[in-house]
């Protein structure tokens, strides 16, 4: 990859790249558009969480992949590849030696510290593209702050299901101002968008960047008497015992039983190595 | 070669690519936390820039980009040192995306781009060369920050009025030597 | 003892090599040069120029021999390697008046100055299978004749002579490019012919296919459509003139279209305009519809809801290497989504008193 520049996109781009970052930080949660580049991934498949890396990484970094909370899906891995390649920054797959966390739908179940940058993938950045397709409509609801029409449909969920029917991709209010779509992390993530690091969303297709600084006011969406509800499967890990973690379900054989194991599995890793064992888990060496 | 011609050509970042990267994740640290303030100091600009202000137009502007000089920034050499680093056109106030001099030289705020209720983003960014830069003085509040912190502002009033204009409005780096803060118009400023 | 899946890096790096092999096929079998793709699948390789957005038929042979002959993958390669290529500067605009064209057709005039050239054309061929073709054959070669030396005059020409067609207006401006800027809506006509003509050659010619049988109607005559080579020429500043930097083989599409006439127009024709890389007919036509179509706001025409008039679904889902991306993430895991649709289906139906079936995990 010698042939390449540092971080792979030229320096035009990453100055381009750069300047949208600095006007996200300073709108929380507006959607700022940007000349998104063609990469050497299909778009859907991070691009736009790429192209925010590639102009955010120093090569002293220690950078970190997860898709799904995993270091090991395949997507995590072909993208910790490239930069390792491109950008020569250590890798790890320890959410606490990370500097920069590049996520597809999760967020690590670890509190991230302030020095640490925390990278989403996001496929459709407009919270209210499902409700209205046109990006000329939306850009005006926006602008005028008219977010009735994401009520409405939060309401019709209640009145038809007796509940908000919306589980991951859960729209939130920024600051007090802009709605936004965290990207499609289940809605169990969704109390960790306030924290300590700084937030970047990156949607190359969709041409947005966008971005949360420390510590901003994220308010999921709901109602008084419909109170938001962050929701997991109500078991603990099988592997690590955790019971505040989110999990995922596995069918274990043909009579369909099931496993719930951590989605982070950073996360179990270290709950096994500190000594916690779950149902189907065993002692650590 | 003339003395001239060396400080235009001289200054730069010696490793462009590494060395914005780092400059970058400086700025944009900044910005993310108002009132924190980072080493700058990857460029060496001709007088009477400073080098955290010069290393933040080598990071950040380019042809696509026009810079507003100000009062006495706007000097021979530093046009040539701004057109052979990021050839960056220089224009004026009511077209720039980024201004730099001194509070007094940038004064008044009203020209300034403070972007569309549609694009917000479509605002100038002004880097505000300071005498003194430290964690005292004006209270912040709002995003990046976590109670409250404190920052020398040049015009606290100003500022304040800056940010009722949110979601429009202005940003601004603060540099000072090597030294660089930021301030968004999303913090709330009271006098400290 | 459950272990969880590991392996994501072998798996990936087995993959490649399995692919490098299939793509290879049978070695018993001469492999593919890049030459032999380049002269004996030229049209494949046009469309890769066209909707790579890059001239360089050498390079879009080769994407075609690693993609597999998947054209649309082989578009990708040459978009994602376009990308990193420094921009010296622009060209002049290229004058396809003096194209020297390998065909020349016109359906609105029985004959013209250059006259109807019908060139390298399937049109006429019966679509029977070629079986002299499963072995080698040598081809006899075509007749000559000398080639026309003047220029070939547009047919719209002879129609703005008698001022009975819209007159484009004429701009010195720098057309956008929507490769370096983020697209925005409403978009000029510059930003729209782009979008076109690096489409998706299926998509746009979908479109151009339903306003012909009714959607947003507006009954196209191929005024012309020409193909051939046209230099191009760019200023050097330091020369303080345009020379010739090589020449490129356009396929050139201007329809005529009715137009009733406004309240400041009177009645006249109208234009869609198609200009594409390479010989790449279906493609130009498609495009010069669109464009007419899209183009009702600006001659007072009404919105008639039709899908080809809409700018902002066009432009946003003409884009093959776009759509191909999103359509194909959707078989990237998602486990963790479906979890929480899992737990809130099963919470729903709790609630709306169905039994549950058996209890997970048990």
């Amino acid at each position: 990859m010698s042939d390449y520049n540092f971080a792979y996109l030229d320096e035009q781009t990453k100055r381009m790249i750069r300047r949208a970052i600095l006007k996200g930080l300073a709108v929380p949660g507006y959607q700022v558009t940007f000349a998104s580049r063609e990469m050497p991934m299909p778009y859907g498949w991070g691009t736009g969480g790429v192209q925010v890396s590639a102009a955010t990484l120093t090569p002293e970094d220690t950078f970190k992949v997860i898709d799904q909370g995993s270091d090991d899906t395949t997507n995590a891995v072909s993208i910790r590849k490239f930069f390792e390649k491109t950008a020569r920054v250590a890798v790890t797959e320890e959410t606490e030696k990370a500097s920069v966390i590049q996520t597809r739908h999760r967020i690590p179940e670890a509190a991230l510290t302030e020095d640490q940058i925390l990278v989403y993938q996001v496929p459709i950045p407009e919270p209210l593209r499902f409700l209205e397709p046109r990006e000329t409509e939306t850009r005006k609801m926006h602008a005028l702050q008219e977010y009735g029409l994401m009520h409405v449909k939060l309401y019709e969920d209640i009145s038809q299901h007796g509940a908000i029917a919306t589980s991951y991709a859960y729209p939130v209010k920024v600051s007090d101002r802009y709605v936004m779509d965290p990207s499609p992390i289940p809605k169990f993530d969704n109390p960790k968008l306030e924290m300590a690091a700084i937030q970047l969303f990156g949607a190359g297709r969709e041409q947005r960047i966008y971005a949360v600084p420390p510590w901003t006011p994220v308010v999921s969406l709901d109602f008084e008497d419909y109170p938001f509800e962050a929701t997991k499967a109500d078991h603990a890990c099988d592997l690590c015992d955790a019971e505040d973690s989110y999990l995922d379900e596995v069918i274990l054989d043909d009579a369909g039983n099931r496993m719930f194991v951590c989605s982070d599995t950073d996360y179990c890793r270290a709950r096994r190595e500190a000594g916690h064992v779950g149902r189907l888990g065993e002692e650590a060496a | 070669m003339s003395v001239s011609l060396n400080r235009a050509y001289g200054g730069g970042f010696a490793d462009p690519a590494v060395d914005s990267a780092r400059a970058f994740r400086a700025a944009m640290n900044v910005m993310a936390k108002p009132g924190e303030i980072r080493d700058l100091d990857s460029a060496q600009p001709p007088a009477p820039l400073s080098a955290a202000a010069g290393t933040l137009l080598l990071t950040l502007c380019d042809p696509e980009t026009g810079v507003y000089l100000a009062g006495a920034c706007d000097t021979p050499e530093l046009r040539g040192w701004l057109a052979f680093h990021t050839g960056a056109p220089v224009v004026a106030a009511a077209e720039a995306d980024f201004a730099v001099g001194t509070w007094a030289e940038l004064m008044p705020l009203d020209p300034y781009r403070i972007g569309t209720s549609e694009y917000p983003d479509r605002s100038a960014t002004l880097i505000v060369e300071m005498d003194a830069l430290e964690q005292a003085g004006a209270t912040l509040r709002g995003p990046g920050i976590k109670d409250s912190a404190t920052l020398s502002l040049p015009d606290a009033a100003a500022l304040a009025g800056n940010a009722m204009l949110y979601p429009l409005g202005l940003d601004f780096f603060f540099t000072c030597g090597g030294k660089v803060a930021a301030l968004p118009r999303s913090t709330a400023i009271s006098e400290g | 003892m459950y272990v969880a899946v590991k392996g994501g890096e072998r798996a990936i790096e087995n993959a490649h090599a399995w692919l490098a092999e299939e793509r290879r096929g049978d070695t018993s079998v001469a492999e593919l040069a890049v030459a032999q793709i380049r002269e004996q699948l030229s049209l494949a390789v046009n469309r890769v120029m066209a909707e790579g957005s890059l001239y360089d038929p050498d390079l879009a042979a080769l994407a075609i021999k690693q993609a597999r002959g998947d054209l649309i993958e082989a578009i990708f390669l040459i978009r994602a390697y376009r990308t990193t290529l420094p921009r010296f500067g622009a060209t002049n605009p290229v004058e396809t008046g003096k194209m020297a064209c390998d065909r020349r057709i016109s359906a609105t005039f029985k004959d013209a100055p250059g006259g109807q050239v019908l060139g390298p054309t399937f049109d006429y061929t019966h679509r029977l299978l070629d079986f002299k073709l499963t072995a080698e054959g040598e081809v006899p070669e075509a007749p000559t004749a000398e080639p026309r030396h003047e220029p070939t005059p547009h047919i719209t020409e002879f129609l703005q002579g008698e001022d009975i067609i819209q007159r484009e207006p004429e701009s010195e401006a720098t057309p956008g490019d929507l490769t370096r800027q983020p697209m925005s809506y409403p978009s000029g006509r510059d930003i729209r012919l782009q979008s076109l003509t690096r489409g998706d050659e299926g998509f746009v010619l979908g479109l151009a296919y339903s306003t012909q049988r009714g959607y947003a109607r507006n009954h196209a005559f191929v005024g012309e459509l020409r193909i051939g080579t046209v230099a191009v020429e760019m200023e050097i500043p330091e020369l303080g003139f345009a020379i010739e930097i090589g020449e490129v083989e356009l396929t050139e599409c201007e329809t005529v279209n009715q137009f009733a006439g406004s309240k400041t127009e009177p009645p006249q024709f109208t234009r869609g305009y198609g200009l594409v890389f390479g010989q790449t007919e279906r493609k130009a036509i498609s495009m010069a519809l669109v464009d007419r179509a899209l183009r009702w706001r600006e001659l007072g025409e009404d919105d008639l809801g039709a899908a080809a008039q809409d700018e902002e679904f066009v432009l946003s889902h003409s884009d093959n290497i776009q759509a191909t991306g999103f359509l194909e993430h959707i078989k990237l895991p998602h486990y963790v989504d479906f979890q929480s649709e899992l737990e809130l289906v099963r919470k729903l139906r709790r609630e709306a008193g169905v039994e549950e079936v058996r209890e997970a995990a048990e």
